[in-house]
């Protein structure tokens, strides 16, 4: 379900790092061996045997990210991001796994489209990518995808992402008829006669600088309407994006009564709330937006309790003439992939928020395990899947930094702390600084 | 005001205060709101005269970039500038290359090549003169961002206030209506609360902003709040923002008989004020807009010499000596 090119493994040492894996239970400084691309030993004064040596002394070894949730632009707006440039974004983020939505032009939802993508995946992929299907043709909410065939051809999951599957009749029929296919449905929830035009959070800051109100429920109502459907059919779902408190709260109501629900949050939505939109930056305008301070509360404690299992980013690049025009005119979405991490620890770990453990857990097998996917383990005889990560360098975020091909990130100028030196995605090395 | 740093500072005569902008109420102190207000009342007393053009800004440049029909703010600040002295040219977006598809920042770059002192900008979208204030040089000037912020419109009403009641400070005003979709009743709201004022928000549930009261203000949908008023500010219903099926009310004629600004809701002596254009009949019965205590059209003429101010004080290094009137004697 994961394609990326093809190069040869290779034999590495990482010596000295601090090696933390949360589901190994694995917390100290250790030598790793990855030969011919697989963790061969762990332990002290490894032998290098004449493998390429990276230096982790002082540095967190971990397993590396998978984000569950990427916009690739591909196909269609090429000029925004290709499977090249966004899989190269992410090497440099720290991933070894990425899936990418299909709210492309043409959509993702026939086997041919999907082919052509695992195609130049397989040419072009820095790291391992997944592409979802379209749950309905087009996206238009009527009839559904040929889902058997899709999964058959490689979909590692179905998604709407960007819109939601209005009508509950349809929905139902997607969760039967996904279960066959062994697939995870994923679902973007907004209820959009609620939603209606809204350019951010209904709150006081909306109230104050006049944008169009994005309420809260527009979200909770459709994740309670789909837990319900999840319920009746005793069928797996994940949420895309929450965003919401009252979200978090019916998603852990739901877990605890069994539902096999998973969720994934943002990192702009775990680190800021809507008086961000003061300025009037483009690049905080997304959807679901950012929310209040109780909201942004509810989701850390919400990855924190396990009610919450994914840090998704949901890049989404947009080109650069199209944000940089009033809030209003610009296209809602935000890049992620390269400062996920950074975000998450400047605002999240060093403040004394979250650990550290449950950033790494979050970002890579709790990902991972929601749509079905190997977790990356630091263990003897898995794929090496690592990130190298430097937590004490400080650095500005400056667009000429940036892999992707569109610079719209919600941090851009601000200075951070956290850096990826190197990531080994599928035993090669993907990248290093 | 808020003071933003020039990328290209050599390059202006030394003279030049410091770049300032007008595009928020936040933007300005009390101290600046009451020295706006002293420089118009000045330049009322000039306006009295025979000869009404002053020399104050002769060789600065004002541009109008008008992106919204407007008749009143348009034409008040094209004649606020041209009082002043100052050179003036007023760009519509029909019939200009934003008719072409030309993006707002590109349309800016252009004008800015010109070198203009001040640029007047009304744009349906919430941060237009912000993007208008980053890509050029000039000062910046609100005159209407979607429903964000209409600050010279707060200004004049304020100054017709302290005129005809003398004084702002302690001021109950109700604003009744649209304020959801109103960039004056935001305005309003801050400056009112920035001079002391006190602030009860009148409407339908659908049309007060969630939230709103954290402005500083009250806000109920019971039109008989209006009573306890010394000024009632009554908004326009914006038809062409009530879009289909959003069913903010279920008519206008309904709005008009719960919410409607009538001669038996007002007591006698309380001022009426609206920001035009009225829709009569609709948010404002025809006998209050043609009573004497309705001060629409002193409102209109205060436009006029409080965008002369607003001018003024970003053209010049210091505030206006109020004192010495032969500093606005004509040459």
């Amino acid at each position: 379900m994961l394609f990326v090119k093809d190069a040869s493994k290779e034999n590495i040492v990482v010596r000295g790092a601090r090696v933390i894996d949360p589901g190994e239970g694995v917390d100290a400084v250790l030598d790793v061996r990855v030969d011919d691309g697989v963790i061969a030993a762990l332990g002290q004064n490894l032998d290098t045997n004449s493998h390429h040596v990276l230096d982790g002394e002082g540095l967190v070894l971990a397993p590396a990210f998978v984000d569950p949730h990427v916009h690739l632009r591909t196909p269609g707006r090429e000029d925004e991001e290709t499977i090249a440039s966004g899989t190269a974004a992410a090497a440099a983020g720290g991933y070894c796994a990425i899936l990418a939505m299909p709210n492309t032009d043409p959509v993702v939802d026939s086997a041919a489209t999907l082919g052509s993508l695992i195609e130049a995946a397989r040419t072009e992929a820095e790291v391992p990518v997944g592409f979802l299907a379209a749950i309905t043709k087009g996206q238009a909410g009527a009839e559904l995808t040929e889902m058997g065939e899709l999964a058959a051809a490689g979909a590692v999951g179905f998604s709407d992402d960007g819109v939601p599957v209005a009508a509950p009749g349809l929905m139902r029929r997607a969760l039967q008829y996904g279960a066959v296919t062994g697939r995870r449905i994923a679902l973007h929830c907004e209820e959009r006669t609620l939603s209606r035009d809204g350019q951010m959070h209904e709150g006081e800051v909306s109230a104050e600088l006049g944008f169009a109100g994005y309420p809260s429920v527009a979200e909770s109502l459709m994740v309670e309407r789909d837990l319900a459907l999840a319920a009746y059919e005793r069928q797996p779902l994940h949420l895309l994006h929450l965003s919401a408190w009252e979200s978090v709260q019916a998603l852990r109501r739901a877990r605890g009564e069994g539902v096999k629900a998973t969720a994934e949050v943002t990192p702009h939505h775990l680190c800021l709330t809507d008086e961000a939109i003061r300025s009037l930056d483009p690049n905080l305008k997304m959807n679901p937006p950012l929310r209040s301070a109780s909201d942004r509360t509810a989701l850390i404690e919400g990855l924190k309790d396990g009610t919450i299992t994914a840090v998704a980013t949901d890049h989404a690049p947009h080109a650069r003439h199209e944000k940089e025009v009033p809030f209003e005119a610009a296209p809602f979405g935000v890049t992620g992939l390269e400062t996920a991490f950074a975000a998450l620890y400047t605002h999240l770990v060093e403040p004394g928020l979250i650990p550290l453990e449950v950033v790494l857990e979050r970002m890579s097998a709790g990902p991972a395990r929601a749509y079905g996917l190997d977790e990356p383990r630091i263990a003897v005889g898995s794929a090496a899947n690592l990130v190298l990560l430097d937590l004490n360098a400080s650095y500005r975020i400056a667009e000429e930094s940036f892999r992707s091909r569109s610079v719209n990130s919600w941090l851009l100028g601000e200075t951070v702390k956290g850096k990826v030196r190197a990531t080994i995605a599928a035993g090669r090395l993907a990248y290093t600084t | 005001m808020a003071e933003i740093r020039v990328m290209r500072e050599d390059l202006r005569p030394p003279s030049s205060p410091p770049r300032r902008h007008f595009i928020s109420i936040k933007d300005v102190t009390r101290d600046d709101v009451e020295r706006l207000l002293a420089t118009a009342r000045t330049l009322e007393r000039s306006m009295q005269r025979e000869v009404k053009k002053l020399p104050t800004l002769k060789g600065r440049l004002v541009i109008n970039v008008f992106y919204e029909s407007s008749t009143r703010t348009s034409s008040s600040f094209e004649l606020a500038a041209k009082r002043l002295s100052a050179d003036t040219m007023s760009i519509k977006s029909s019939g200009s290359s934003v008719d072409k598809g030309e993006s707002l920042k590109d349309t800016a770059i252009t004008l800015g090549a010109y070198d203009p002192d001040v640029i007047v900008i009304r744009h349906p979208q919430i941060g237009a003169p912000n993007l208008v204030a980053r890509v050029t040089e000039a000062h910046v000037v609100n005159a209407g961002d979607g429903k964000h912020q209409h600050p010279t419109q707060a200004l004049l009403d304020l100054y017709t206030m302290r005129e005809e009641l003398g004084r702002v400070e302690g001021l109950h005003v109700a604003i009744v209506g649209d304020v959801l979709h109103s960039r004056v009743a935001r305005s309003l709201i801050q400056a009112l609360a920035l001079m002391g004022g006190h602030v009860t928000l009148v409407g339908p549930p659908a049309l007060l902003p969630r939230g709103v009261e954290a402005m500083g203000c009250e806000a109920t949908t019971d039109i008989s709040a209006i009573a306890g008023a010394d000024v009632v500010y009554v908004l326009r219903m914006q038809r062409e923002r009530m879009q289909e099926g959003a069913n903010y009310v279920p008519s206008l004629r309904e709005y008009a008989a719960r919410w409607g600004v009538t001669p038996e809701r007002l007591r006698p002596g309380q001022k009426v004020m609206h920001p035009g254009p009225m829709n009569r009949g609709v948010e404002i019965d025809p006998r209050v807009a043609d009573h004497a205590d309705a001060l629409i059209e002193t409102q209109v003429r205060a436009g006029l010499v409080t965008r002369m101010a607003v001018l003024y004080d970003l053209l010049t290094s210091g505030p206006i000596e109020v004192k010495t009137e032969s500093v606005l004697e004509v040459a």
